[in-house]
């Protein structure tokens, strides 16, 4: 049976900032967009290549 | 009286082939057949599934490779009993996998993950056995985009006593607004007149497709609580309560608290602590509008005139949930198993209420709208973009390289080994253990099975039926012994008659 990886995403944490008026870069966002970054990369290498045809093609009989 | 939440799942898999096939092996019922066919042989001789009006049927000889690859064959219908004590058969042109009958919610939910692993290893099978270059894709979902909808439905064993009207009302309640937990999202909508533009992301797969508070019926007109009164065991005591609103789910907290909470809610319906205040003025009208409202603002009215959020309602149901746990525990749903529920329940509530992204570790719907939009961001498509609708479809694909659903972060609450030891064996502590165990040790001389009985063939007329009509009998504990001591089913009847 092929493995199944466990991907745990890290809990974002949410710590008490101020708003500074200089923009801070806060290593906990930094982190979750780079995060996100590579997933979307990962997705662009394996979402069906011809998204048209295969939306139009998927159908499905109603079942219950 | 609260009586044991023995549950299962019943998922109806979307299955498209594509490649060099023929109309004949393309067409939903026969990639259907093909599938499960080619599971059945890779792995076990098929036992026929009992049709109470129909002669119990075999087929000992099993299927050879190339009956499965012509595609001029007849296709049967499909209907077959694994060791598991699952029932894996063709249902209106989708495959389908009732998990076998699980005491608990995390059970149901180890259960239900095996039934992935069984369609992708038969998924693999099938593949193996088409001409190259052709392949079949499966999908954990509900709706194909184009009006088309499938289901997902859970089952509960709920006390006959309890007076169906009861259920109705106090249930309700729920299955319209936990969606908001347990909804697997969808890019665009169904309804005529709405396009993706009004509706570009929404919280349930099968919101659109609720037209009925009430209802028999399960493949149009579909109603939110459905009537069918099919126990499969003893009907002066039970009923099973077949739910067909919900979702397939791919994340495993999800499955777990769709199922968990229903399961503890149900004992407090028996135990007759909800109450009327949260039922609601319009479920149909109500489930719509929720679905279509991601930013959980929302709100419907109730009955009793006042207005509230699906998030509000959800935490009412919640804290009734809590006092009850303090006044009555949860014997009926497990202790550990209750009490993991209500603390994941809370914890999703409070996620959703603060910070929605918090949550898409656990929930699938902000899971899925998570990468859409940020998918839509990067490559700067616009809502009715088909590459929107390919991530919609592709988080629930069932290839294990395709599968979005695989790769954002999901929490895994189950193990590998328990997965694949669900592929093959019983639940301990239910029938489906008597099932399972006397499938995987007398398969020639079992002729035909269902829920609530088992066909023999103890070498000599007639053949002997066993009676299985109590859910909770047949278990580990009263029956592994008489299974492991008997060398034939001849031998376990005369025991179990004693």
């Amino acid at each position: 049976m092929a493995e199944r990886t466990q991907k745990q995403k890290p809990t974002p944490s949410r710590t008490e900032e101020t708003v500074e008026a200089a923009p801070a870069v806060v290593g906990g966002s930094d982190k979750l967009k780079a995060e996100l970054d590579d997933l979307l990369d990962e997705i662009d290498d394996v979402l069906e290549t011809n998204a048209e045809d295969f939306v139009k093609s998927y159908v499905q009989k109603g079942g219950q | 009286m609260a009586i044991p939440k023995v549950c299962g799942i019943e998922t109806e898999y979307g299955i498209l082939v594509r490649g060099p096939v023929s109309d004949n092996t393309s067409n939903p019922v026969s990639a259907s057949s093909l599938l499960i066919n080619a599971y059945l042989a890779a792995n076990l001789r098929k036992v026929g599934w009992d049709f109470e009006d129909e002669h119990p049927g075999s087929d000992a000889r099993g299927f050879s490779v190339s009956d499965l690859l012509e595609p001029e064959i007849e296709t049967h219908l499909v209907n077959a009993v694994l060791t598991n004590g699952a029932r894996y058969y063709v249902d209106h042109a989708h495959p389908e996998i009732s998990t076998p009958e699980c005491r608990t919610a995390r059970e149901a939910l180890v259960f239900d993950r095996a039934a992935e692993e069984i369609v992708w290893a038969s998924m693999q099978a099938a593949n193996a056995l088409l001409p190259p270059g052709a392949e079949v894709l499966c999908h954990k979902n509900n709706s194909d985009g184009k009006g088309n909808s499938y289901g997902c439905h859970e089952n509960y064993l709920v006390a006959r006593e309890v007076p169906f009207g009861r259920i109705v009302h106090q249930i309700t309640p729920h299955f319209v607004t936990r969606q908001i937990v347990v909804g697997a999202g969808k890019v665009g909508c169904e309804l005529n007149g709405v396009s993706v533009t009004d509706v570009p992301f929404q919280i349930s797969q099968r919101a659109d497709f609720f037209e009925e508070e009430v209802g028999l019926e399960t493949t149009l007109k579909r109603p939110i609580i459905n009537t069918r009164d099919e126990p499969h065991c003893d009907p002066s005591k039970y009923r099973r309560l077949h739910v067909i609103v919900g979702d397939a789910n791919m994340s495993e907290t999800a499955t777990l608290v769709k199922v968990g909470a229903t399961s503890i809610l149900l004992a407090m319906i028996e135990d007759d602590v909800i109450g009327d205040d949260l039922a609601l003025a319009n479920p149909v009208a109500a489930i719509r509008h929720i679905s279509h409202d991601p930013s959980l603002q929302r709100t419907v009215l109730l009955r009793n005139g006042r207005r509230a959020t699906a998030l509000e309602i959800q935490w009412g149901l919640l804290e009734l949930a809590l006092k009850y746990e303090r006044s009555h525990g949860l014997e009926p749903v497990g202790h550990e198993v209750g009490r993991e529920v209500l603390g994941l329940w809370e914890s999703i509530l409070t996620g959703l209420e603060r910070e929605p992204e918090s949550v898409a570790h656990q929930v699938d719907w902000i899971a899925k709208r998570r990468v859409v939009e940020a998918y839509a961001a990067r490559h700067d498509a616009g809502p009715g973009d088909a590459r929107l609708k390919a991530l919609d479809l592709q988080y629930h694909d069932l290839r294990r390289d395709k599968c979005l659903a695989r790769r954002v972060g999901l929490d895994v609450l189950t193990t590998n080994e328990e997965v694949h030891h669900a592929m093959t064996n019983p639940p301990l502590t239910t029938r489906a253990y008597f099932r399972g165990r006397c499938l995987t040790k007398w398969p020639t001389e079992i002729v035909a099975a269902n829920w609530d009985s088992m066909v023999f063939d103890i070498g000599h007329e007639p053949l002997r039926r066993v009676p299985m009509m109590e859910p909770l009998r047949g278990t580990a504990e009263s029956v592994a012994m008489l299974i492991d001591e008997s060398d034939t089913p001849a031998e376990l009847l005369a025991r179990l008659g004693s």
